[in-house]
C-alpha cells in the first residue's frame, strides 16, 4: 500500500490517536503512519471501563477500536509500550522510549490526560485506584465484590458511573465531593440534585462539602477516608477521581504554545505547520461560543482526528460539531449537546420526577447554548440542531410538550 | 457469518464477511469501510451509523420500534428516510448473508 515516502507518527493510541490512523487511510494517505501507544494493548474504548467492562458485560473484543489484523492490514506499525519522550522541531524526528529516534514529516499528538493525583498522606496505599485505562479498570473490578466497600472521592462522571457499576455488583458506594453537589463543575444544579437523588435512592451514600484530610490504612493497603470533620469512612479500596489534567509536557517542552492543553487551530494544527494535536490534550477553539477550551470526550477526540486527517490529506474542514457528551448511569441516559456559556436561565421541559427531562440553558436573548437531556434523546439531537443554529427560543415553547421538537428546531 | 455490502454514498461498494453476533456498525467498522462513523461505539448514543436498508431486506431486518431510543435518535439524524436504520441497532445473523445497506451523504 506504502506508496508515498512521507511518514506520520502518531504519539499516543487512545481513542484520537487510532482513529486518526484509520481515518488517514479512509481518507486515501498513501504514506507511512507510525502509531506510538503507551499501553500494552492497542486502541480501545474507555467510556465502557466504568460500566459494560466492570460489570463484566464487555470483552475485550469489543473494547477494541479496531481488531488486531486491522493494523498490519492497513500498513500502520501500531508499537505498543512506547512513547514519544522528546520532539526535535528542526530536524523532524521524535526520541522515543525505547532510546530510538523516529523521523516524521507530519507529527501528531495525541497523548490524552492523565487523572489528577491528591497529594494526601496515604495516596501511595495498596487500594487507592484511578480509572483511565483498561489495566486501571481491572483492578478497580477486582475490588468491586458483593459486600465489598468502595469509597468514591470526587462526584463527578467517572465517579457516579463506578459507584452505579459497584452498586450493580452489590457493593457498597460512598461518594464523597468536596463542593456543595455532585457533577458542580459539570452540570447544572437541577441535574445535580437529580442524580444526587437517584443514587442515593439506590443505596449509595453522598457526602458533599467535606474535605478529605488523608487515606488511612493498615499493612500498606487502604482501609479507610478521613474526612477533614475527622469522621471516617470505612472501605476496602478508593477511586480517585478528581479531574485529569493534559498530557501538554512534549508540546511545552518543544517549545509549542500551550493553554491548559495543546493550543491547536480549526484544522487540530498547532503553531509548527508540521505537529497536530487532537483529543484531551488539547486546548481547542470552540467557533459556536467563540473562545477556546480543553474538551474531555470521545466526539471531541473523533472530531479532532477528522480535522486533522482532512487538513493531511488535503480534504476541505470538516464543519465544526456542537460538543457533545453522554454517560450512563443504571437505566438513565444523559446526553449533553453543547456547553452553557452566558446562560442566564434554564428551562426544564418534560418531567423531573419521572426520570425523563431536558434543560435548556438559554442567554438573556433566549439564544439556546446547551441542552442536558435525560432519557429524552429527541430533545437531546433536537438540542444539538438548534444550537449549531444558534436559535433564540422562548421560555413558554420550550416547556409546552404539545410542541415537538421538530417545530422547536424546524 | 454473513456477507454484507455497503455501498457509500459515492457509489464505492464494499463486500465484508461479518459474523454473526456482531452488529452491522461493527462490520463496518472492523473493516475501515468509510462512511459508517460510529462515534459512541454502539451504544445508540450518536446516531453516526446511520444507513439506508436495501428495499429487499426492510421487511426482515425491520424498523425501530416507534418511541424506542433509536426510533429517538434518527428523528434527528442527518438526510433520514423511511428505510433509515442506526446500523449498530442490527446484530447480524447467518440469515443476513447477502444484506444491502447504502449510506447517507454524512453523518454529522
Amino acid at each position: 500500500m506504502t506508496q508515498d515516502s512521507r511518514q506520520i507518527v502518531i504519539a499516543g493510541a487512545g481513542h484520537a490517536g487510532g482513529s486518526a490512523a484509520a481515518m488517514l487511510r479512509q481518507f486515501g494517505w498513501t504514506g507511512g503512519i507510525t502509531l506510538l501507544g503507551e499501553e500494552p494493548i492497542p486502541p480501545y474504548q474507555r467510556p465502557p471501563l466504568s460500566k459494560a467492562w466492570l460489570k463484566g458485560e464487555a470483552t475485550a473484543d469489543s473494547l477494541a477500536l479496531r481488531p488486531a489484523k486491522f493494523y498490519p492490514d492497513a500498513a500502520i506499525d501500531l508499537r505498543l509500550e512506547t512513547k514519544v519522550t522528546s520532539i526535535d522541531r528542526t530536524a523532524r524526528t521524535v526520541t522515543l522510549s525505547d532510546g530510538g529516534t523516529l523521523a516524521y514529516d507530519v507529527l501528531i499528538l495525541a497523548t490524552g490526560a492523565r487523572a489528577r493525583k491528591l497529594p494526601l498522606e496515604g495516596a501511595d496505599l495498596d487500594g487507592v485506584l484511578e480509572l483511565r485505562s483498561a489495566a486501571d479498570a481491572d483492578r478497580l473490578k477486582a475490588a468491586l465484590h458483593p459486600g465489598a466497600k468502595l469509597a468514591v472521592i470526587g462526584g463527578g462522571y467517572i465517579g457516579l458511573e463506578a459507584a452505579a457499576s459497584a452498586r450493580a455488583l452489590g457493593a457498597e458506594a460512598t461518594i464523597i465531593e468536596r463542593e456543595s453537589r455532585v457533577l458542580a463543575r459539570v452540570a447544572c444544579p437541577i441535574l445535580s440534585d437529580f442524580f444526587q437523588n437517584f443514587h442515593r435512592a439506590r443505596g449509595v451514600k453522598i457526602e458533599v462539602d467535606v474535605q478529605v484530610a488523608a487515606l488511612e490504612g493498615s499493612q500498606g493497603s487502604v482501609a479507610g477516608v478521613r474526612l477533614g470533620d475527622g469522621r471516617l469512612v470505612p472501605c476496602d479500596a478508593v477511586l480517585v477521581g478528581v479531574g485529569a489534567v493534559a498530557n501538554d509536557e512534549l508540546a511545552r517542552e518543544a517549545g509549542l504554545p500551550c493553554h491548559n492543553g495543546v493550543a491547536v487551530d480549526l484544522s487540530a494544527r498547532t503553531e509548527d505547520p508540521a505537529i497536530f494535536a487532537i483529543g484531551d490534550c488539547t486546548s481547542r477553539p470552540l467557533p459556536l461560543y467563540d473562545r477556546t477550551g480543553r474538551l474531555e470526550s470521545v466526539p471531541n477526540a473523533l472530531e479532532q482526528a477528522k480535522q486533522a486527517a482532512s487538513a493531511i490529506c488535503g480534504k476541505p474542514a470538516p464543519t465544526p460539531e456542537v460538543p457533545w457528551f453522554w454517560s450512563d448511569q443504571y437505566d438513565l441516559r444523559l446526553q449533553i449537546a453543547g456547553m452553557p456559556f452566558d446562560a442566564t436561565q434554564i428551562v426544564v421541559r418534560g418531567d423531573v420526577s419521572g426520570a425523563k427531562f431536558a434543560l435548556f440553558h438559554l442567554t438573556a436573548d433566549g439564544t439556546v447554548q446547551a441542552v442536558e437531556a435525560v432519557n429524552a434523546a429527541t430533545e437531546f439531537m433536537g438540542g444539538r440542531r438548534i444550537i449549531a443554529k444558534r436559535k433564540q427560543l422562548t421560555r413558554a415553547r420550550i416547556e409546552d410538550m404539545s410542541v415537538s421538537m421538530q417545530e422547536l428546531a424546524g | 457469518m454473513a456477507k454484507i455490502t455497503y455501498i457509500e454514498h459515492n457509489g464505492v461498494e464494499h463486500s465484508v464477511d461479518v459474523p454473526a453476533g456482531k452488529s452491522v456498525m461493527q462490520g463496518a467498522v472492523d473493516n475501515n469501510i468509510p462512511g459508517i462513523d460510529a462515534d459512541c461505539g454502539g451504544e445508540c448514543a450518536c446516531a453516526t451509523c446511520h444507513v439506508y436498508v436495501d428495499a429487499a431486506w426492510l421487511d426482515r431486518i425491520g424498523l425501530p420500534a416507534a418511541g424506542s431510543q433509536e426510533a429517538s435518535m434518527l428523528s434527528f439524524a442527518a438526510v433520514t428516510q423511511p428505510d433509515s436504520r442506526l446500523s449498530c441497532q442490527i446484530t447480524v445473523t447467518d440469515a443476513m448473508d447477502g444484506l444491502v445497506v447504502r449510506m447517507p451523504e454524512g453523518q454529522h
